[in-house]
């Protein structure tokens, strides 16, 4: 083992994790906003809005990311009328594509979350929500955004987590996150695993703890959901 | 609020679903300190009835007036009925205290939570004051004990009181129970009643559908008897107990009696 190359692999890895996470972090954020436009469209009972939040839905969940991404990085790029545009200057940034397009996917997936979270609302709640006077977007507020995204929490957790991996498909758009400096290393140096497993353990280490994360919110707002106290 | 105006007074009210008539012209005034027990079978509309007063389901026709405040109501494009002002809606229903016959605690909060959720910030009264009030009502109904319990840990009697609890602390004018004791097992039946008669003693007005004879009998002012969506019998409880004209309502509380 030589001790030496496998530090210097690990301090060039991490070097790149913030790279991965800015990816990530952008991503699920500015994916969660489009998610909740979605999610709005699909419940809102608008018969145009509601056939665009699922064909939104079901494009970009039926699709693979590598192949959104590829359209959004070397697709748009192709259309002079779009290199003409005032996008341009953020697009032909490989950054920002990696962002736009993982948060596009992310958004599909989050949208779902958004829905079965907002079905799962016991309709007798909103009820009496209604009952006392509140008005819909007090109700919103206070009842049903807070019960929903405790119901959305544990399928939330796992779209996080998965996100935090497809991150790795920026990649091939010329970034350098954590999993591109690894099959550099790879290329340069000709050790076939040692890079890998290093990455693997850096990405689950970072899921490990978006994961502890998750589950310390979910246990902190979720009394009601375990046994009473004795 | 003069003497002579009613408490709640609702105006020949008509509801269907698709081509089911529910409610065929139903009136009713309800004075300060009455306590109107509402009978019927399943089916008579009697839920129904109750649901249209805070517009959970919006009367197709009919005029619901509360402490002399008419809701106003207009049509839309398809002819169907719908509140002209959903501000004036919502303060309404701030005014009436509905208690549920499946509790519909908000499972997210407290007892205490649940109590002064609505008058922090439907009727943005000042915390500490609704929290001082909150805790006299849960004493009222017997769940001081339990101010910090979500409502999963409560048992179905206990919940239904602290949903009693929660609708008096909008200081409502008048307090519509919709089935209160119809999700509760047998011996839990008695610890609401016990409070819903406590409360009828105090002078609340009250709107109460109902399964509990002994209830409708000994503690309401006056009873009204719903059959296929039209008031088949009313009147003072002891008037329709010991001899209503009505043949269906003497039928009916013999089953009910078993």
């Amino acid at each position: 083992m030589d001790f030496d190359f496998i530090t210097k692999t690990f301090v060039r890895l991490l070097a790149a994790l913030p790279l991965t996470l800015s990816v990530w972090f952008l991503s699920v954020v500015l994916g969660g906003l489009i998610a909740a436009g979605v999610t709005w469209m699909r419940v809102s009972g608008v018969k145009p809005f509601e056939f665009f939040a699922r064909a939104y839905v079901m494009v970009f969940r039926g699709t693979p990311l590598l192949i959104q991404l590829f359209v959004v990085y070397y697709g748009l790029a192709s259309l002079p009328a779009l290199r003409a545009s005032f996008i341009w200057p953020f697009l032909r940034d490989a950054f920002n594509c990696a962002v736009l397009s993982l948060a596009l996917c992310t958004a599909g997936y989050q949208a779902e979350i958004f829905r079965g979270a907002l079905l799962a609302v016991p309709h007798g709640q909103v009820e009496a929500a209604r009952a006392c006077g509140m008005s819909r977007l007090l109700m919103f507020r206070r009842i049903i955004f807070p019960i929903a995204m405790r119901h959305a929490l544990p399928a939330y957790s796992t779209e996080m987590i998965s996100m935090v991996k497809s991150t790795a498909l920026v990649s091939l758009i010329t970034l350098w996150d954590v999993m591109s400096i690894a099959l550099k290393i790879r290329n340069d140096t000709l050790v076939t695993y040692l890079p890998l497993i290093l990455a693997g353990a850096i990405y689950f280490v970072v899921n490990y703890i978006i994961g502890a994360g998750f589950l310390a919110l979910e246990r902190r707002l979720s009394p009601h959901l375990r046994p009473r106290p004795s | 609020m003069s003497a002579e105006t009613p408490a709640l007074t609702v105006d020949t009210m008509h509801k269907s679903f698709g081509q089911l008539e529910v409610l065929r012209g139903v009136s009713l005034t309800a004075n300060d300190g009455d306590v109107i027990s509402i009978l019927g079978s399943s089916g008579s509309g009697k839920s129904t009835f109750l649901r249209c007063i805070n517009l959970l389901e919006t009367p197709d026709e009919g005029v619901v007036t509360v402490a002399g405040e008419t809701i106003k109501m207009r049509r839309r494009g398809d002819g169907r009925a719908e509140p002209a002002d959903r501000r004036q809606v919502d303060r309404i229903r701030s005014e009436l205290g509905m208690v549920f016959q499946s509790f519909n605690l908000w499972s997210h909060l407290t007892v205490l939570e649940n109590l002064i959720e609505a008058p922090v910030h439907v009727q943005k009264r000042p915390r500490g004051e609704c929290i001082e009030e909150a805790r006299a009502l849960l004493a009222k109904v017997g769940m001081s004990e339990r101010e910090n319990y979500y409502p999963a840990h409560l048992s179905g009697g206990q919940q239904q009181r602290a949903a009693i609890a929660r609708a008096l602390a909008m200081r409502p004018k008048v307090m519509l129970f919709d089935e209160p004791t119809s999700a509760l097992d047998p011996e839990l039946v008695g610890e609401v009643l016990r409070v819903m008669r406590a409360l009828a003693e105090e002078g609340r007005t009250m709107l109460v559908v109902t399964h509990e004879m002994s209830f409708a009998r000994d503690v309401s002012t006056r009873v009204m008897f719903l059959h296929q969506g039209l008031v088949e019998a009313e009147g003072p409880p002891q008037e329709l107990f010991s001899g209503s004209t009505s043949d269906r309502f003497r039928q009916f509380i013999s089953k009910e009696r078993g």
